[in-house]
């Protein structure tokens, strides 16, 4: 595999005439929901404070509350497991299930299980994992990834939809009909949440004074997952645990509601312990695993802490002009986006995606909307200076990587040009007299001409305007 | 950020012309210079000042764009307003250089430079409170209002309030005014492809609007969305929103 | 391992937090959100009703008549319900025999059945709710083993009850007054309306893995 890079897939996508008018579409509709949602302004912002800072003291708290939620958890039956790498987080995952000695789960959408590539994995172990959420059952049928955190398979259109399905399922004719492809989904899945062994789950709040596990759903396939099989494996970042069960309420509206603009989603499940004595249904088996996987490496910087705040709402996806261009795939990530760009980054290290914060134009749609307020735009500078730096080292993975011989040399020349007024006062003359001569089709000028004309530099300078008009040097 | 409390006006501002403008777009650096010394002001411009830095800063080059930005806190020392014909200079200005001097020996005075940085329109509504009469002709007209300078700087209402000012100008919106033009500096070269295409679009809207002029509050946007409509075989003027208002208010007789 | 990689995990945490300060929170936003009574019940009922749920308003005792009347012209052949409840006695006081045209009623509690297997196999199901809250249209429900979890889940028509004096303000308000952090139940749920997904081009289709149906009768 070739190495990602956010360029080469944003060109093919934004080439993509279907693709673009795809999610143009689908994000005009989402922004427009979540505007009709937080029509009071001063409710949204007081509601956003109030989200920052459950999130900010969760995170100053972190591993209290885990410790906290693990006691608790224990206490109700539920057992705590710890994974450093994605990949202890699958070897845990697979030790649990050859002990109940399970073939088959369903899973329910989770992002975590994404990062781990926790299918991948167990497909290997020859353990049959099938996604339950409608999106992501779709997007395992294409063998793709996800190319929105909430919405998974909005790249595709209906009739795409429908060509798959005829394709993979067997007995299934085409249909556009979107309830009757819904239909044949939920009949195929039922079968399989009767039979699974085991089913697994992503967490969006863990609550650490009861020990209980949040878990955020419109579809009724989290619920199925968690209830219908023998054992229940819940995986989650080690970010997600909130102090107290009355922190939940605020953080799942501003959830919904930045989301999908819905004011609550249909189902929320809270579960704090296996089935208990007299119980009818429900697994008897329980298990967290809790993930670290780079994040308390993100903890321990300040500045760059806030990423660990997202509660994975994709408003900033959404809100996204370059999102909105190119789609989920092009970022090559699992989580895409400009939470993805400060995100993905940090976990894989800059030598592995350094691209990924250069790819946005620093114009704070995102932090505009995003509901617990991350920085988005200064940690992206951050981590541009990171990546960039001469120094190899320092708190985020693979610093200085992609600093690169010529640009640096061009920028040392950038600066000695304007870091004197008496030189800058010099080459912008000349420039002014000779700067028009200068092709357009070659070095950084070709990418801009491409579509747009030549910059035109005026004959005389500002400076030299002033000083001939007798403007005042000081 | 946008709750800012504004001093009395004052006898003697700094103009910070911006190396876009410098080189590309002087007429509206002068013609800001003069909405200002009609307003009485004494209007001082360091001949030694370049380039606010943030080309460096935003590629992640910070120690480059230190030892430029330092020589525009030194050369503007007086405790005088500095005035800025630009929301993407002036948040690089007044919200960066506090962090980026971190530390340093001239920390105390980056500081104290980057809270008497003013974007222009912020400056003429909030502090000089202008009075604009129009002089000019009948005419249809968009604003493009930046992404620094609506969501850095927090200035969505300043330009358009003076631009309701000018009885004969027909303010015609944009579909999507809010959506960035794709410009962001180095991001222009450095993803030329979805840079493009936002071009395209913000130029569409652009075209939709019916508009004869373009007016915008920064030069980078302006040699965006005008070298695409221009390059499309498009007649839209582009406009500093400075030299648009000198145009239309100042008798050339 | 886990036992190193938790050490090791809070260690680093421990050493890169040290003295973070801990903001406080402030929920007034929340706690200001109070309507009366006869406003939350409306709220609740125009919010269910916009994702698609039924609400019906019947009196304390009227309820058993309102579900037949409702079920009547439905294809619905049978209703699970919880026997022993105090809305099961009254169910099964009420209905009338098989004759009736009117589903039969199916307990959650008989010995020889297995649990799992009839509840994915029946019509309709009736479960009560410990109640609602007014500004989401929400309906919370504490499964029990006399009405399990998957009750209002895996038929394709749910009916719950709704008492309207159990009507919250807001999930913050219901949390707190009922004092929910000092014993949570093995599962505790949030229902707002049928199972739905905008999956397929944001075209919302409704029952795709849970009830197609959400009739909720509040009783007043």
């Amino acid at each position: 595999m070739t190495k990602a890079d956010f360029r080469a897939g944003a060109a093919r996508a934004v080439g993509d005439v279907q693709l673009r008018s795809n999610f143009r579409r689908a994000m005009d509709g989402l922004m427009e929901k979540r505007a009709a949602q937080f029509a009071d302004g001063e409710e949204l912002e007081r509601l956003r404070t109030l989200g920052e800072s459950i999130r900010s003291r969760s995170l100053a708290r972190l591993p209290e509350l885990l410790v906290q939620l693990e006691n608790n958890c224990r206490e109700n039956g539920i057992q705590v497991h710890w994974a450093e790498t994605a990949e202890d987080g699958n070897r845990i995952v697979l030790d649990i299930l050859k002990r109940r000695n399970a073939k088959t789960l369903v899973k329910g959408k989770s992002m975590v299980s994404e990062e781990m590539e926790l299918n991948h994995f167990l497909e290997a172990q020859g353990i049959e994992t099938l996604e339950s959420d409608l999106g992501e059952y779709i997007i395992q049928l294409a063998q793709e990834m996800p190319s929105h955190i909430v919405m998974p398979v909005i790249h595709r259109n209906t009739a795409q939809i429908a060509e798959l399905m005829e394709r993979k399922i067997a007995g299934v004719s085409y249909t556009e009909n979107p309830d009757e492809l819904c239909r044949i989904a939920r009949k195929v899945l039922r079968e399989k949440f009767y039979k699974a062994d085991a089913g697994i789950s992503g967490v969006n709040f863990a609550v650490a004074e009861t020990g209980t596990l949040c878990l955020v759903e419109n579809e009724g396939n989290g619920r199925m997952s968690t209830t219908a099989p023998k054992t229940h494996i819940a995986v989650m970042g080690i970010e997600k645990v909130v102090e107290h069960l009355q922190d939940v309420p605020p953080l799942l509206s501003l959830l919904t509601r930045s989301a999908t603009g819905q004011p609550i989603t249909t189902y929320f499940n809270m579960i704090s312990s296996p089935r208990r004595p007299g119980e009818q249904d429900g697994p008897q088996e329980v298990h967290l695993v809790l993930l670290d996987n780079g994040r308390s490496r993100i903890l321990a910087d300040p500045e760059l802490r806030p990423t660990l705040r997202c509660i994975r709402c994709g408003a900033c996806m959404n809100h996204c002009p370059v999102y909105t261009r190119v789609g989920g795939h092009a970022y090559q990530a699992v989580i895409p986006g400009p939470i993805g760009e400060i995100l993905t980054p940090q976990l894989r290290g800059l030598d592995v995606r350094g691209d990924m914060p250069f790819g946005s134009t620093l114009c704070n749609a995102c932090v505009e909307v995003c509901p617990v307020r991350i920085p988005i735009v200064d940690i992206l500078l951050r981590l541009r200076a990171e990546a960039n730096s001469p120094e190899q080292g320092g708190s985020v993975k693979g610093a200085g990587a992609k600093r690169e011989g010529k640009e640096a040399m061009a920028w040392k020349g950038w600066q000695a040009m304007h870091a004197s007024g008496a030189v800058y006062n010099g080459l912008s003359r000349l420039l002014a007299k000779t700067g028009n001569m200068m092709p357009g089709s070659v070095g950084p000028l070709k990418a801009w001409t491409a579509t747009r004309t030549k910059p035109r530099f005026a004959a005389r300078t500002l400076h030299q305007m002033t000083r001939k008009r007798g403007i005042p040097d000081e | 950020m946008s709750e800012r409390s504004y001093p009395e006006r004052p006898e003697s501002v700094y103009f910070f012309g911006t190396c876009l403008i410098d080189l590309f777009y002087p007429g509206a650096g002068m013609a800001g210079i003069e909405l200002l010394q009609r307003e009485g002001l004494n209007v001082i411009f360091p001949q030694a000042q370049s380039c606010c830095g943030q080309p460096a800063y935003n590629s992640g080059y910070r120690d480059e764009a230190r030892a430029v930005a330092r020589n525009q806190v030194r050369h503007f020392p007086k405790p005088y307003p500095v005035i800025v014909p630009s929301g993407s200079c002036a948040s690089m200005l007044r919200n960066r250089y506090p962090g980026l001097f971190e530390g340093d020996p001239d920390e105390g005075a980056a500081v104290g430079f980057s809270k008497r940085v003013y974007e222009l329109t912020e400056f003429l509504v909030h502090v000089l409170k202008v009075e604009l009469t129009d002089l000019g002709p009948p005419m249809k007209v968009t604003w493009h209002g930046s992404c620094s300078m609506q969501r850095e700087m927090g200035l969505r209402e300043e330009p358009r309030q003076l631009l309701a000012q000018l009885g004969n100008v027909d303010l015609r919106p944009l579909e999507r005014e809010r959506e960035c033009c794709g410009f962001g500096g180095t991001f222009s070269i450095k993803l030329p492809e979805i840079s493009a295409a936002m071009a395209g679009d913000k130029a569409g809207d652009v075209e939709r609007s019916g508009a004869e002029v373009l007016v915008s509050g920064d030069c980078g946007c302006l040699m965006n969305i005008a070298g695409t409509l221009e390059a499309r075989g498009r007649r839209v003027a582009p406009r500093h929103i400075a030299e648009f208002l000198w145009e239309r208010t100042h008798d050339k007789g | 391992m886990s036992d190193q990689s938790r050490n090791r995990i809070l260690e680093r945490m421990r050493e890169g937090l040290q003295a973070t300060p801990h903001p406080g929170s402030d929920f007034s936003v929340l706690a200001e959100k109070q309507w009366p009574p006869e406003a939350r019940v409306k709220m609740l009922r125009q919010r269910l009703e916009s994702v698609n749920g039924q609400v019906h308003l019947c009196s304390r005792e009227g309820w058993v008549a309102e579900l037949q009347n409702l079920l009547s012209g439905k294809a619905v052949s049978n209703l699970l319900y919880a026997p022993g409840t105090e809305h099961g006695s009254e169910l099964e006081r009420s209905w009338p025999g098989d004759d009736a045209g009117l589903p039969s009623l199916l307990s959650t509690m008989e010995e020889d059945v297995d649990f799992r297997e009839r509840v994915f196999d029946v019509d309709a199901s009736l479960t009560g709710t410990i109640g609602g809250i007014a500004e989401t249209g929400t309906l919370i429900l504490w499964p029990t083993p006399r009405e399990p979890r998957l009750m209002s889940l895996a038929p394709p028509v749910h009916v719950a009850l709704l008492d309207a004096v159990n009507i919250h303000n807001t999930f913050w308000e219901a949390i707190n007054q009922r004092q929910w952090a000092d014993g949570m139940p093995t599962n505790a749920l949030l229902i707002s309306g049928p199972s739905k997904t905008a999956d397929i081009e944001q075209h919302l289709s409704y029952g795709v893995h849970g009830p197609k149906e959400l009739i909720v009768l509040i009783r007043e």
